[in-house]
């Protein structure tokens, strides 16, 4: 697509604004099981708006926030009413406060229609693409000049402001609100009133919504809350890295998202779509992605962890049975003998993977040890039998309900204690190779 | 040492004999291990109950007692082994197998009265779709009145105390008419009242020659109350007749400490089973 | 208001009597509000309530998709049922979602609502932006969706969205005694043989079917209210699941009935806003004033609760001090030693006169009665049983003993009474210091 400053910064840059404002807070919102509070928040946020615009006649931001923020704090004691005194189950009363303030906020929007200009669908879906740089500069060294900032839209600098304000929040108040989130008992017991950063935390989301949603949208707010934080804690355990993962994520999806507005359409012969339905998508195509590919929470990670598991499995039993025949007198053993041994394993497959290791040797169907592979195997063999001991011994298994759980054990980087020369069955234990 | 109650078995003969199904114990719990989240609750557990016997199960907390009661019932996927009811499958001899739950694992603030609770052990009696009749609800009061609480059947759930809705659970049990029933917790957390109706409920299911598995939290009444035990940590520590395996040797092996190798050992296996083909 | 609206306009529509088509809608939307009550009961008792949000958000997508495909099919793209069943299918995709993200991630089910309702509902826009811009198709009729026009539905329209409430009314008519019993304890159903996954299904699909069937009426963004709140609000009335369902479909079906009404007599009322606020308000009456469970019995039973303990305190005190008569002065120094407010000293006089407990005296003092004086005999009896009771059977020290019996000792039962009166006779010592003189003291 082509860039061009006076159609494309400030929707980039209002999305970009909106995305790492609500990703910031939205990380606090998901580990507090909290995330549909900014959906609640974001619905019920309306009628204050609408009360705001009609005392103060006009779009003053000022009023607006105060406006927005009470309603915020309005939603959250609702809810705790509800909750508390309701004896209502928390989801429902959740549902019960912020369909009703969002009903208020329509109907006021139709009563105030001539007053207010906002239309619920705006609301929605928000109006990127309304932010044109009138009087943009010709060059960079332009940007700055008195002429040129006049031309920025009013609500770039909102949301400039609120990301400084979400920003100062989190940053001073990190340590606070890692305690309240992990554990709001032990946070009171520190002396960290929890439920005034519970109410904070309400504010600055009431907040980053109002700032947020003008341009963007609520549903993109409601996205951006929830998504990229998700994203970042299918990356990390660390709340700290976390928050950047969160941020980088919003990041990203801003970016695609704009970009695959126009572009992706355009493939097509098609005009653009809806920057904000767009960017919100991107959110959850990232996510989808964190959910299959993330490194160790992810659906492949697991499935590949799982599949190397089983090959040295595979391989290490298939060493274990060679052992055996070794050492009844059977230096070599068919394949067919071998399938035979380990009934519903893939032998001709562990047979490969441990040539390929170097651990058995090929002579046709015959299958022997190498050197390498004997020291393995007697490693092997050793830790089946020191389990079945210790198992019988100090576990009170029977002995004929040893052998299943010790062929899982003898995988294990943890050594059974030293035992006997003998295993419950009476067969020699063997020394550990001399080598290690 | 070995699972199965062999010590009773000739005290018990004549009431086996009185069971039609007299070749199977009603429960057979073979081999069975469990795991939550990777990390093993029980591992390899095997006992038998016999017909005609109370069974506590006793254990420290996190022995893995209510893990046992809800994989023998199938709550819990088993990791391994087999659970046989009356020889056979849990699915074929449902009818015969009634269940108390935990107290804490209902919201008590339901809008049904304690006869509702109770007429729900009679619903797969009753069918699909089909309304509760007067005679499953006369059923239902009568075992409401088995239990002392015929008075409150028409009381909401959440006026009950702590024992009567206990109470009320037990009743809804007694309304299945199973022959083997397991409770989890029973005794927790109830008045002196409830501990009564509930042992003499206990009491009159053995007369009439039904097997209880109750999981048991307190050790000074396993004596009085309960023919056989199961003393678990985890794995069977020991079972039997109570009077011989109550032991304080046994009641150490439970109680006192922890077998750390043993549980990561586990955990690997219940990964392995979970896991891995 | 609109000024063309005369009050027997506004009349004739809430009787049914302004033409065939408004009182088929506003009929219909009864209907909606009926079926909507009665399966949100359910879903609030399955603690499913938010499931409903997502699913109703997650509906848009598929309009959108039907539109197109019924276009490039060569179909009628607006015809209803087409684009309600894009909408079923995608809401139950939408659950699916939820079901796959919760197990197959670390994420909870309260981020997993959040996201799918988020993530198709952008989808949705970013497809509705398509439609809008491809100017020959037109796209009026979908936005209506968002918010619904209640107003300008067709009578084939209605009809097909009362049918679909029919059948989520007759389906739970049907099975409420299994649905009911999953909701109440699944396990035990599991036990009992019942297949509690298919039922919570059922739970399930019956929510797609009621947004479905409202989202021409209320529109998406709001019919998720109606499975709410009408629940919620008569949950507060009742202790009974068949007299639950029943107040929570006529809750839902009068906001129903008053939201296309008002809304079809002042166009700029939107209907699905007027229903919501219309069970807003129901719920909020509900809230404070049904009884038991209402927020005003709750304080008026507080207050009461609160009066009868220093009356008790006051008897109690008076025997142990071994006093029949207090002047008014040293009744209301009475109270304060006992920590209570000054406020209290004339309703407590009254309550104990009331109760012929004590007898007032001229110049706001009172004297105990025979009454009076048994009762403070009981209580500083109970008080003493119950501090013994803590001291021996629980292990709580002794000096933080009397708090926890100023919160209790009314709630003792008479059995527990009477084994701490052996246990007090058989080991009389350590009987608690009078009350009165500890609090002044302190």
């Amino acid at each position: 697509m082509n860039f061009s400053v006076a159609l494309d910064l400030f929707p980039l840059l209002s999305g970009l604004l909106a995305a790492t404002t609500c990703a910031l807070l939205g990380n606090f919102l998901v580990l507090r099981k909290l995330s549909l509070m900014g959906d609640a928040i974001s619905h019920s946020v309306l009628p204050g708006l609408v009360a705001a615009f009609v005392l103060a006649g006009s779009r003053n931001s000022g009023v607006m926030f105060l406006g927005a923020a009470a309603a915020g704090v309005f939603t959250a004691v609702l809810v705790e009413i509800i909750k508390k005194l309701g004896r209502v189950e928390p989801g429902a009363a959740m549902g019960v406060a912020f369909s009703v303030l969002f009903a208020l906020g329509v109907l006021l929007i139709e009563q105030f229609a001539r007053q207010v200009d906002l239309d619920a669908d705006c609301v929605l879906h928000g109006q990127l693409e309304g932010l044109v740089w009138y009087g943009h500069p010709e060059t960079w060294r332009d940007a700055f000049t008195p002429q040129s900032l006049a031309g920025v839209p009013r609500e770039i600098w909102t949301q400039l402001g609120m990301l400084a304000g979400a920003a100062l929040f989190v940053g001073v108040l990190f340590k606070e609100l890692r305690i309240a989130a992990f554990d709001a008992g032990l946070a009171t017991a520190l002396g960290i009133n929890a439920s005034a950063m519970h109410f904070a935390l309400m504010v600055v989301v009431a907040a980053a919504t109002v700032a947020s949603f003008e341009a963007v949208g609520s549903i993109l707010v409601i996205a951006m809350l929830i998504c990229p934080a998700a994203t970042a804690r299918l990356l990390t355990d660390r709340l700290a890295t976390q928050v950047w993962l969160s941020l980088a994520a919003a990041v990203l999806s801003t970016v695609a998202g704009y970009t695959g507005a126009s572009a992706i359409p355009a493939l097509f012969n098609l005009p653009a779509v809806s920057a904000a339905g767009s960017m919100t998508v991107a959110s959850g195509v990232l996510l989808v992605v964190a959910i299959v590919a993330a490194p160790r929470y992810g659906v492949i990670a697991r499935v590949l962890h799982r599949r190397s598991l089983a090959r040295r499995v595979l391989i290490d039993d298939l060493l274990g049975v060679l052992f055996r025949q070794r050492e009844a007198g059977e230096p070599e053993s068919s394949i067919q003998e071998l399938a035979a041994a380990m009934p519903g394993r893939a032998v001709p497959e562990a047979v490969t993977l441990a040539t390929q290791a170097g651990l058995v040797s090929r002579a046709g169907a015959r299958v022997a040890l190498t050197e390498p592979g004997i020291e393995r195997g007697v490693d092997i063999i050793r830790r089946h039998r020191l389990w079945e001991h210790y198992l019988v011994e100090r576990a009170g298994f029977r002995p004929d309900h040893v052998h299943d759980p010790a062929e899982v054990l003898e995988h294990l980087e943890t050594s059974p204690p030293e035992g006997p020369v003998a295993d419950p069955h009476g067969r020699e234990i063997p020394s550990p190779p001399a080598s290690s | 040492m070995s699972p199965v109650l062999h010590a009773s078995r000739t005290k018990q003969a004549s009431l086996a004999e009185r069971s039609e199904h007299s070749e199977h114990n009603p429960l057979s719990v073979h081999a069975v291990t469990v795991a939550y989240h990777r990390k093993p609750v029980i591992w390899d557990v095997d006992f038998d109950i016999e017909p005609g016997r109370l069974v506590a199960i006793v254990g420290p907390n996190g022995a893995g007692k209510s893990t046992l009661v809800k994989a023998c019932l199938g709550l819990v996927p088993r990791a391994a082994g087999q659970v046989e009811f009356w020889g056979g499958s849990y699915a074929t001899s449902r009818s015969r197998v009634g269940y108390v739950p935990q107290r804490e694992s209902v919201d008590w603030d339901f809008p049904v009265s304690a006869l509702d609770v109770v007429c729900m052990g009679r619903y797969r009696k009753i069918g699909w779709c089909r309304p509760v009749s007067r005679s499953h609800k006369r059923a239902a009061t009568a075992c409401l009145d088995r239990v002392g609480l015929a008075d409150l059947a028409h009381r909401q759930i959440s006026q009950l105390s702590g024992g009567q809705q206990q109470r009320v659970f037990l009743a809804r049990a007694l309304a299945q008419e199973a022959d083997l029933y397991f409770m989890d917790e029973p005794f927790a957390g109830v008045d002196a009242a409830t501990e009564r109706a509930i042992v003499a409920v206990l009491r009159e299911l053995r007369d009439e020659g039904k097997s209880v598995l109750v999981v048991h939290h307190d050790l000074q009444t396993v004596r009085t109350y309960f023919d056989d035990i199961v003393m678990l940590n985890m794995r069977v520590v020991a079972t039997g007749p109570v009077n011989e395996v109550f032991t304080n040797e046994n009641l150490h092996k439970t109680y006192g400490g922890r077998l750390t190798l043993l549980s990561e050992a586990a955990e690997a296996v219940a990964r392995a089973g979970a896991g891995a083909p | 208001m609109n000024p063309g609206t005369s009050i027997t306009e506004v009349l004739e529509i809430l009787t049914f009597r302004s033409g065939f088509n408004t009182t088929v809608v506003i009929g219909g939307t009864a209907l909606l509000g009926l079926a909507a009550g009665v399966v949100g009961v359910f879903a609030l008792l399955r603690k499913r309530s938010l499931l409903a949000d997502a699913v109703s958000h997650a509906t848009l997508p598929g309009i959108a998709i039907a539109f197109l495909t019924a276009g490039l099919l060569g179909m009628e793209p607006r015809s209803l049922p087409v684009l309600l069943l894009g909408a079923a299918i995608s809401g139950l995709a939408g659950t699916g979602a939820i079901h796959l993200i919760v197990h197959h991630s670390r994420l909870r089910e309260d981020a997993a609502i959040g996201i799918v309702l988020s993530v198709f509902f952008g989808l949705g826009i970013v497809l509705l932006s398509y439609i809008q811009s491809e100017a020959a198709t037109g796209s009026a009729g979908l936005n209506a969706f968002i918010y619904g026009q209640a107003a300008t539905m067709r009578t084939a329209d209605v009809l097909l969205m009362g049918a679909i409430a029919a059948v989520s009314i007759a389906l739970p008519a049907v099975l409420h005694k299994e649905l009911a019993l999953v909701c109440f304890n699944a396990d035990f159903a599991r036990v009992d043989g019942w297949p509690v996954a298919r039922l919570d299904l059922v739970i399930v699909a019956l929510i797609v079917l009621v947004t479905v069937a409202g989202l021409q009426a209320v529109g998406l963004l709001m019919v998720v209210a109606l499975l709410i709140i009408p629940p919620a609000a008569a949950r507060f009335w009742t202790e009974r699941l068949w007299v639950l369902l029943v107040l929570s479909g006529f809750v839902g079906a009068a906001s129903g009935y008053a939201g296309a009404a008002i809304s079809a007599a002042f166009p700029n009322r939107p209907a699905g806003a007027v229903i919501v606020l219309t069970a807003g308000f129901f719920f909020a009456v509900s809230m404070f004033a049904a009884p038991r469970r209402g927020i005003a019995a709750a304080l008026i039973r507080r207050a009461r609760l609160r009066l009868r303990i220093v009356c008790d305190h006051v008897v109690e005190a008076m025997h142990d001090a071994g006093v029949d008569e207090l002047a008014r002065t040293d009744f209301a120094d009475l109270i304060g030693n006992l920590g209570w407010s000054p406020r209290l000293v004339a309703p407590v006089r009254l309550v104990l006169a009331q109760q012929r407990l004590a007898r007032p005296r001229p110049g706001g003092g009172l004297s105990l009665t025979e009454a009076g004086r048994a009762r403070g005999r009981r209580v500083s009896r109970n008080h003493a049983l119950w501090t013994r009771y803590l001291i021996t059977h629980a292990d709580i020290a002794p000096s933080h003993v009397d708090w926890s019996v100023d919160q209790v000792e009314h709630a003792l039962s008479a059995e527990l009474i009477a084994r701490l009166e052996a246990d007090l006779a058989a080991n009389p010592a350590a009987r608690p210091e009078p009350r009165a003189a500890k609090k002044a003291s302190a």
